[in-house]
Protein backbone atom coordinates (compact mmCIF):
# COMPACT_ATOMS: atom_id res chain seq x y z
CA UNK A 1 0.00 0.00 0.00
CA UNK A 2 1.25 3.49 -1.17
CA UNK A 3 -0.08 4.89 2.18
CA UNK A 4 2.30 2.78 4.21
CA UNK A 5 5.57 3.27 2.42
CA UNK A 6 4.96 7.45 2.44
CA UNK A 7 5.01 6.34 6.50
CA UNK A 8 8.11 4.82 6.41
CA UNK A 9 10.03 7.49 4.06
CA UNK A 10 8.57 9.87 6.12
CA UNK A 11 9.56 8.44 9.44
CA UNK A 12 13.26 8.44 7.97
CA UNK A 13 12.79 12.05 7.13
CA UNK A 14 11.92 13.27 11.07
CA UNK A 15 14.24 10.66 12.04
CA UNK A 16 17.23 12.35 9.76
CA UNK A 17 15.79 15.90 10.94
CA UNK A 18 15.32 15.70 14.24
CA UNK A 19 19.33 14.47 14.09
CA UNK A 20 20.52 17.32 12.02
CA UNK A 21 18.32 19.97 14.89
CA UNK A 22 20.72 18.55 17.98
CA UNK A 23 24.07 18.94 16.96
CA UNK A 24 25.74 21.45 18.38
CA UNK A 25 26.80 24.63 16.59
CA UNK A 26 29.51 26.97 16.71
CA UNK A 27 28.94 31.36 16.04
CA UNK A 28 30.11 32.23 12.69
CA UNK A 29 32.67 34.22 14.50
CA UNK A 30 34.55 32.15 16.36
CA UNK A 31 34.28 29.49 12.93
CA UNK A 32 35.41 32.61 10.44
CA UNK A 33 38.16 33.30 13.35
CA UNK A 34 39.84 29.67 12.95
CA UNK A 35 39.81 29.20 9.04
CA UNK A 36 41.41 32.81 9.13
CA UNK A 37 43.97 31.56 11.92
CA UNK A 38 44.86 28.29 10.13
CA UNK A 39 45.46 30.40 6.79
CA UNK A 40 47.63 32.62 8.60
CA UNK A 41 49.13 30.25 10.12
CA UNK A 42 50.04 28.13 7.00
CA UNK A 43 50.47 30.51 4.56
CA UNK A 44 54.33 30.20 4.70
CA UNK A 45 54.50 27.08 3.63
CA UNK A 46 51.66 27.64 0.41
CA UNK A 47 54.38 27.90 -2.75
CA UNK A 48 50.99 28.84 -4.52
CA UNK A 49 50.40 31.89 -2.27
CA UNK A 50 53.90 33.20 -1.57
CA UNK A 51 55.07 32.44 -5.28
CA UNK A 52 58.32 30.31 -4.57
CA UNK A 53 61.14 30.98 -6.42
CA UNK A 54 62.17 29.08 -9.85
CA UNK A 55 64.70 27.10 -8.48
CA UNK A 56 62.55 25.63 -5.95
CA UNK A 57 59.63 25.26 -8.17
CA UNK A 58 60.38 22.07 -10.38
CA UNK A 59 57.39 23.13 -12.54
CA UNK A 60 58.68 26.82 -12.89
CA UNK A 61 61.69 26.72 -14.87
CA UNK A 62 61.36 26.39 -18.14
CA UNK A 63 63.34 23.92 -19.99
CA UNK A 64 66.43 25.51 -21.53
CA UNK A 65 68.41 23.78 -23.87
CA UNK A 66 71.27 25.67 -25.75
CA UNK A 67 73.36 23.79 -28.24
CA UNK A 68 77.13 25.43 -28.49
CA UNK B 1 -7.24 -15.63 5.80
CA UNK B 2 -9.94 -13.90 5.96
CA UNK B 3 -9.35 -9.87 4.89
CA UNK B 4 -10.51 -7.37 7.44
CA UNK B 5 -14.25 -5.78 7.05
CA UNK B 6 -14.09 -2.78 5.23
CA UNK B 7 -14.92 -0.63 8.21
CA UNK B 8 -11.64 -1.76 9.89
CA UNK B 9 -9.60 -1.05 6.56
CA UNK B 10 -11.54 2.61 6.65
CA UNK B 11 -10.10 3.23 10.22
CA UNK B 12 -6.26 1.76 9.41
CA UNK B 13 -6.40 4.38 6.33
CA UNK B 14 -7.79 7.21 8.31
CA UNK B 15 -5.49 6.01 11.11
CA UNK B 16 -2.06 6.14 8.41
CA UNK B 17 -3.45 9.25 6.88
CA UNK B 18 -3.51 10.82 10.68
CA UNK B 19 0.15 9.67 11.41
CA UNK B 20 1.43 11.28 8.25
CA UNK B 21 -0.20 14.53 8.41
CA UNK B 22 1.49 14.46 12.21
CA UNK B 23 5.04 13.73 10.80
CA UNK B 24 4.86 16.12 7.90
CA UNK B 25 4.06 18.99 10.45
CA UNK B 26 6.59 18.07 12.71
CA UNK B 27 9.07 18.12 9.72
CA UNK B 28 7.88 21.28 8.98
CA UNK B 29 8.77 22.59 12.71
CA UNK B 30 12.31 20.89 12.93
CA UNK B 31 12.72 22.66 9.57
CA UNK B 32 12.35 25.87 10.71
CA UNK B 33 14.04 25.00 14.12
CA UNK B 34 17.08 24.08 12.12
CA UNK B 35 17.02 27.47 10.57
CA UNK B 36 16.84 29.28 13.49
CA UNK B 37 19.44 27.38 14.66
CA UNK B 38 21.62 28.30 12.18
CA UNK B 39 20.40 32.49 12.03
CA UNK B 40 21.00 32.72 15.73
CA UNK B 41 24.75 31.70 15.26
CA UNK B 42 25.26 33.79 11.77
CA UNK B 43 26.58 36.75 13.60
CA UNK B 44 28.74 38.22 11.29
CA UNK B 45 30.39 37.34 7.65
CA UNK B 46 33.79 35.80 7.48
CA UNK B 47 34.94 38.74 5.07
CA UNK B 48 34.45 40.95 8.10
CA UNK B 49 36.08 39.00 9.96
CA UNK B 50 39.05 38.99 7.10
CA UNK B 51 38.68 42.93 7.28
CA UNK B 52 42.16 43.17 9.30
CA UNK B 53 44.29 40.43 6.98
CA UNK B 54 46.79 41.86 4.88
CA UNK B 55 45.33 41.94 1.04
CA UNK B 56 47.17 39.73 -1.17
CA UNK B 57 49.24 41.11 -4.11
CA UNK B 58 49.20 40.47 -7.74
CA UNK B 59 49.78 36.81 -8.56
CA UNK B 60 51.69 35.62 -11.69
CA UNK B 61 50.61 32.03 -12.34
CA UNK B 62 50.62 30.60 -16.09
CA UNK B 63 50.78 27.50 -17.92
CA UNK B 64 54.19 25.84 -17.50
CA UNK B 65 53.56 22.59 -18.99
CA UNK B 66 50.75 21.33 -21.58
CA UNK B 67 49.97 17.63 -21.93
CA UNK B 68 48.67 16.57 -24.90
CA UNK B 69 47.86 13.31 -26.47
CA UNK B 70 44.22 12.70 -25.17
CA UNK B 71 42.13 12.73 -28.43
CA UNK B 72 38.77 13.85 -27.08
CA UNK B 73 37.50 15.69 -23.80
CA UNK B 74 39.46 15.32 -21.02
CA UNK B 75 36.85 14.55 -18.24
CA UNK B 76 38.92 14.41 -14.90
CA UNK B 77 42.27 13.98 -13.66
CA UNK B 78 44.21 13.14 -10.27
CA UNK B 79 47.78 13.70 -8.80
CA UNK B 80 49.43 10.43 -7.72
CA UNK B 81 51.10 11.48 -4.06
CA UNK B 82 55.03 11.51 -5.62
CA UNK B 83 53.81 14.97 -6.63
CA UNK B 84 55.17 14.12 -10.57
CA UNK B 85 52.46 11.43 -11.86
CA UNK B 86 49.18 12.36 -13.26
CA UNK B 87 46.41 10.33 -14.35
CA UNK B 88 43.74 11.75 -16.88
CA UNK B 89 40.80 10.22 -18.15
CA UNK B 90 38.74 11.32 -21.49
CA UNK B 91 35.40 10.99 -23.53
CA UNK B 92 37.09 9.04 -26.13
CA UNK B 93 37.45 6.29 -23.17
CA UNK B 94 41.20 6.46 -22.84
CA UNK B 95 43.15 6.61 -19.73
CA UNK B 96 46.90 7.73 -19.54
CA UNK B 97 48.90 8.23 -16.71
CA UNK B 98 51.54 11.43 -17.21
CA UNK B 99 55.08 12.45 -15.77
CA UNK B 100 54.08 15.93 -15.53
CA UNK B 101 57.33 17.16 -15.23
CA UNK B 102 58.58 15.88 -18.58
CA UNK B 103 55.06 15.73 -20.22
CA UNK B 104 55.88 11.65 -21.04
CA UNK B 105 53.23 9.59 -21.31
CA UNK B 106 54.00 6.19 -19.05
CA UNK B 107 50.65 4.57 -19.13
CA UNK B 108 47.82 4.07 -21.26
CA UNK B 109 44.98 2.00 -21.23
CA UNK B 110 41.35 2.21 -23.22
CA UNK B 111 38.73 1.48 -21.27
CA UNK B 112 35.57 -0.56 -23.27
CA UNK B 113 33.25 2.58 -22.35
CA UNK B 114 33.34 5.98 -23.45
CA UNK B 115 33.07 8.99 -20.36
CA UNK B 116 35.46 7.81 -18.15
CA UNK B 117 34.49 10.61 -15.71
CA UNK B 118 36.42 9.49 -12.97
CA UNK B 119 39.76 8.37 -12.28
CA UNK B 120 41.69 8.34 -9.60
CA UNK B 121 45.89 7.26 -8.41
CA UNK B 122 45.85 4.85 -5.51
CA UNK B 123 47.91 6.21 -2.64
CA UNK B 124 50.86 3.78 -3.03
CA UNK B 125 50.96 5.20 -6.69
CA UNK B 126 50.86 1.59 -7.84
CA UNK B 127 47.24 1.58 -9.21
CA UNK B 128 44.90 4.20 -10.68
CA UNK B 129 40.96 3.46 -10.80
CA UNK B 130 38.81 4.68 -13.19
CA UNK B 131 34.85 4.38 -14.29
CA UNK B 132 32.09 6.19 -16.29
CA UNK B 133 29.58 5.05 -18.46
CA UNK B 134 30.12 1.61 -17.66
CA UNK B 135 28.44 2.38 -14.23
CA UNK B 136 31.69 0.59 -12.84
CA UNK B 137 34.98 1.69 -10.79
CA UNK B 138 37.73 -0.65 -12.42
CA UNK B 139 41.38 -1.03 -10.71
CA UNK B 140 44.51 -1.17 -12.83
CA UNK B 141 47.74 -2.12 -11.12
CA UNK B 142 50.84 -0.19 -13.10
CA UNK B 143 53.17 -2.29 -14.40
CA UNK B 144 57.06 -1.24 -14.46
CA UNK B 145 57.53 -2.91 -17.82
CA UNK B 146 55.86 -0.36 -20.56
CA UNK B 147 54.83 -2.88 -22.80
CA UNK B 148 52.51 -5.07 -20.74
CA UNK B 149 49.28 -4.77 -21.50
CA UNK B 150 47.44 -2.83 -18.39
CA UNK B 151 44.31 -3.73 -19.25
CA UNK B 152 44.97 -7.35 -18.92
CA UNK B 153 45.25 -7.10 -15.08
CA UNK B 154 41.84 -5.06 -14.68
CA UNK B 155 39.92 -5.53 -11.45
CA UNK B 156 36.23 -4.38 -11.79
CA UNK B 157 35.46 -3.39 -8.01
CA UNK B 158 32.38 -1.12 -7.81
CA UNK B 159 28.67 -2.10 -9.69
CA UNK B 160 26.55 1.26 -9.95
CA UNK B 161 23.17 1.13 -12.08
CA UNK B 162 23.82 4.17 -13.33
CA UNK B 163 27.21 6.43 -14.54
CA UNK B 164 30.53 6.24 -12.28
CA UNK B 165 30.51 9.80 -11.79
CA UNK B 166 33.35 9.81 -9.12
CA UNK B 167 35.63 7.60 -7.15
CA UNK B 168 38.76 8.48 -4.65
CA UNK B 169 40.92 5.98 -2.83
CA UNK B 170 40.72 6.16 0.92
CA UNK B 171 43.71 6.18 2.73
CA UNK B 172 44.94 3.42 1.25
CA UNK B 173 44.91 0.99 -2.06
CA UNK B 174 42.00 -1.28 0.02
CA UNK B 175 38.81 0.48 -0.01
CA UNK B 176 37.37 2.87 -2.68
CA UNK B 177 34.34 5.90 -2.18
CA UNK B 178 32.74 6.37 -5.36
CA UNK B 179 29.23 8.23 -6.09
CA UNK B 180 27.67 8.01 -9.48
CA UNK B 181 24.34 9.02 -10.97
CA UNK B 182 22.05 6.43 -9.47
CA UNK B 183 22.05 9.23 -6.31
CA UNK B 184 23.88 7.31 -4.12
CA UNK B 185 27.89 7.19 -2.87
CA UNK B 186 29.33 3.56 -2.08
CA UNK B 187 32.26 2.21 -0.34
CA UNK B 188 34.24 -0.78 -1.81
CA UNK B 189 36.97 -3.53 -0.33
CA UNK B 190 39.38 -3.30 -3.27
CA UNK B 191 40.45 -7.17 -3.04
CA UNK B 192 36.95 -8.58 -3.02
CA UNK B 193 34.70 -6.10 -4.44
CA UNK B 194 32.31 -6.24 -1.62
CA UNK B 195 30.15 -3.16 -1.04
CA UNK B 196 31.11 -2.05 2.88
CA UNK B 197 28.88 0.47 3.00
CA UNK B 198 26.28 2.65 1.06
CA UNK B 199 25.28 6.44 1.47
CA UNK B 200 21.39 7.13 0.37
CA UNK B 201 20.06 10.59 0.70
CA UNK B 202 20.61 12.71 -2.49
CA UNK B 203 17.65 12.91 -4.65
CA UNK B 204 19.04 12.76 -7.60
CA UNK B 205 22.39 11.90 -9.56
CA UNK B 206 25.42 12.25 -7.34
CA UNK B 207 27.98 14.49 -9.21
CA UNK B 208 31.37 15.04 -6.95
CA UNK B 209 32.90 13.53 -3.59
CA UNK B 210 36.10 14.39 -1.49
CA UNK B 211 37.10 12.95 1.46
CA UNK B 212 38.14 14.56 5.04
CA UNK B 213 41.41 15.57 5.27
CA UNK B 214 42.90 12.08 7.65
CA UNK B 215 43.45 13.79 10.65
CA UNK B 216 39.87 14.94 10.23
CA UNK B 217 38.82 11.40 10.87
CA UNK B 218 35.91 9.11 8.70
CA UNK B 219 33.92 11.27 6.37
CA UNK B 220 33.51 12.66 3.46
CA UNK B 221 31.19 15.36 1.71
CA UNK B 222 28.98 14.37 -1.79
CA UNK B 223 27.62 16.82 -4.11
CA UNK B 224 24.57 16.24 -6.55
CA UNK B 225 21.92 17.25 -8.78
CA UNK B 226 19.12 17.93 -5.85
CA UNK B 227 21.81 20.95 -5.39
CA UNK B 228 22.66 19.53 -1.84
CA UNK B 229 25.92 18.96 -0.21
CA UNK B 230 25.66 16.17 1.84
CA UNK B 231 28.80 15.12 5.14
CA UNK B 232 28.84 11.58 5.79
CA UNK B 233 30.07 9.15 8.14
CA UNK B 234 31.90 6.36 6.56
CA UNK B 235 31.16 3.68 8.82
CA UNK B 236 27.53 4.32 9.54
CA UNK B 237 26.42 5.16 6.40
CA UNK B 238 24.67 8.24 8.22
CA UNK B 239 24.46 12.09 6.54
CA UNK B 240 25.22 14.05 9.38
CA UNK B 241 24.85 17.73 7.76
CA UNK B 242 23.32 18.54 4.44
CA UNK B 243 23.79 22.00 2.98
CA UNK B 244 21.40 23.32 0.25
CA UNK B 245 22.03 26.90 -0.58
CA UNK B 246 22.75 26.36 -4.64
CA UNK B 247 20.62 27.22 -7.13
CA UNK B 248 21.71 24.29 -9.62
CA UNK B 249 23.66 21.40 -9.49
CA UNK B 250 26.49 21.03 -7.91
CA UNK B 251 29.41 19.55 -9.44
CA UNK B 252 32.93 19.62 -7.39
CA UNK B 253 33.19 19.84 -3.41
CA UNK B 254 36.49 20.43 -1.82
CA UNK B 255 37.69 19.94 1.73
CA UNK B 256 39.68 23.19 3.15
CA UNK B 257 43.02 22.15 4.25
CA UNK B 258 41.49 22.17 8.14
CA UNK B 259 39.00 19.89 7.86
CA UNK B 260 36.63 22.36 9.04
CA UNK B 261 35.16 23.71 6.05
CA UNK B 262 34.79 22.58 2.49
CA UNK B 263 34.30 24.39 -0.90
CA UNK B 264 31.66 23.79 -3.48
CA UNK B 265 31.34 25.19 -7.38
CA UNK B 266 28.02 24.75 -9.11
CA UNK B 267 26.30 25.00 -12.41
CA UNK B 268 24.69 28.56 -10.42
CA UNK B 269 28.26 30.02 -11.49
CA UNK B 270 29.31 30.44 -8.26
CA UNK B 271 31.44 28.38 -5.72
CA UNK B 272 30.41 29.05 -1.89
CA UNK B 273 32.10 27.75 1.52
CA UNK B 274 30.62 25.78 4.53
CA UNK B 275 31.50 25.54 7.37
CA UNK B 276 31.06 22.67 8.97
CA UNK B 277 31.32 23.60 13.14
CA UNK B 278 29.27 26.65 12.02
CA UNK B 279 26.84 24.39 9.96
CA UNK B 280 26.21 26.61 7.01
CA UNK B 281 27.05 28.44 4.18
CA UNK B 282 29.57 31.29 5.18
CA UNK B 283 31.18 32.54 1.88
CA UNK B 284 29.44 32.92 -1.88
CA UNK B 285 32.28 33.65 -4.29
CA UNK B 286 30.79 35.46 -7.44
CA UNK B 287 30.81 38.00 -9.31
CA UNK B 288 27.68 39.42 -11.85
CA UNK B 289 30.58 38.84 -14.69
CA UNK B 290 30.75 35.44 -13.86
CA UNK B 291 27.45 33.70 -15.81
CA UNK B 292 29.11 30.03 -16.75
CA UNK B 293 28.98 27.28 -14.24
CA UNK B 294 32.32 26.13 -12.40
CA UNK B 295 33.12 22.54 -13.07
CA UNK B 296 35.91 22.01 -10.38
CA UNK B 297 37.41 23.65 -7.29
CA UNK B 298 40.63 23.22 -5.47
CA UNK B 299 42.63 25.23 -1.92
CA UNK B 300 45.49 26.23 -2.79
CA UNK B 301 47.51 24.57 0.58
CA UNK B 302 46.81 26.96 3.38
CA UNK B 303 43.26 27.20 2.46
CA UNK B 304 43.46 30.85 1.73
CA UNK B 305 43.58 30.29 -2.36
CA UNK B 306 40.19 28.85 -4.09
CA UNK B 307 40.83 27.87 -7.56
CA UNK B 308 37.93 27.49 -10.13
CA UNK B 309 37.68 26.00 -13.30
CA UNK B 310 34.47 27.40 -15.16
CA UNK B 311 32.32 26.51 -18.00
CA UNK B 312 33.71 29.63 -20.17
CA UNK B 313 37.01 28.12 -20.73
CA UNK B 314 39.00 30.50 -17.40
CA UNK B 315 39.88 29.77 -14.29
CA UNK B 316 39.33 32.28 -11.33
CA UNK B 317 41.25 32.77 -8.14
CA UNK B 318 39.46 33.71 -4.98
CA UNK B 319 40.64 35.38 -1.67
CA UNK B 320 38.72 32.81 0.41
CA UNK B 321 38.82 34.96 3.34
CA UNK B 322 37.89 38.00 1.75
CA UNK B 323 35.74 37.02 -0.43
CA UNK B 324 37.29 38.53 -3.86
CA UNK B 325 38.86 37.55 -6.93
CA UNK B 326 42.55 37.96 -7.05
CA UNK B 327 43.03 36.41 -10.60
CA UNK B 328 41.66 35.22 -13.88
CA UNK B 329 43.72 32.85 -15.62
CA UNK B 330 43.36 31.91 -19.77
CA UNK B 331 44.79 29.57 -21.77
CA UNK B 332 42.19 26.84 -22.33
CA UNK B 333 40.17 26.61 -25.63
CA UNK B 334 37.60 25.11 -23.92
CA UNK B 335 35.66 24.51 -20.53
CA UNK B 336 37.74 23.37 -17.91
CA UNK B 337 36.10 20.43 -16.67
CA UNK B 338 38.16 19.19 -13.81
CA UNK B 339 41.12 20.96 -11.20
CA UNK B 340 43.49 19.74 -8.85
CA UNK B 341 46.60 21.36 -6.63
CA UNK B 342 49.41 19.00 -6.22
CA UNK B 343 49.84 17.70 -3.08
CA UNK B 344 52.52 19.87 -2.49
CA UNK B 345 51.13 22.69 -3.10
CA UNK B 346 53.42 23.45 -5.91
CA UNK B 347 51.24 23.49 -8.69
CA UNK B 348 47.90 23.12 -9.87
CA UNK B 349 46.81 21.13 -13.12
CA UNK B 350 43.79 21.70 -15.29
CA UNK B 351 42.21 19.15 -17.88
CA UNK B 352 39.80 20.58 -20.54
CA UNK B 353 37.66 19.41 -23.34
CA UNK B 354 39.97 21.14 -25.59
CA UNK B 355 41.67 17.68 -25.24
CA UNK B 356 44.63 19.13 -23.25
CA UNK B 357 45.60 19.21 -19.46
CA UNK B 358 47.97 21.88 -18.24
CA UNK B 359 49.80 22.63 -15.14
CA UNK B 360 49.91 25.98 -13.80
CA UNK B 361 52.62 27.58 -11.53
Amino acid sequence: MSGSSNLVTMKKVVQQLRFEASINRVKVSQAAADLQQFCIQNALQDPLLTGVSSSTNPFRPQKVCSFL
Amino acid sequence: MRSPPIPEMATQEVQLNETLAHLKTESETLKSKLEEERAKLHDVELHQVAEKVEGLGQFVMKTRRTLKGHGNKVLCMDWCKDKRRIVSSSQDGKVIVWDAFTTNKEHAVTMPCTWVMACAYAPSGCAVACGGLDNKCSVYPLSLDKNENLAAKKKSVAMHTNYLSACSFTNSDMQILTSSGDGTCALWDVESGQLLQSFHGHAADVLCLDLAPSETGNTFVSGGCDKKANVWDMRSGQCIQSFETHESDINSVRYYPSGDAFASGSDDATCRLYDLRADREVAIYSKESIIFGVSSVDFSLSGRLLFGGYNDYTINVWDVLKGTRVSILFGHENRVSTLRVSPDGTAFCTGSWDHTLRIWA
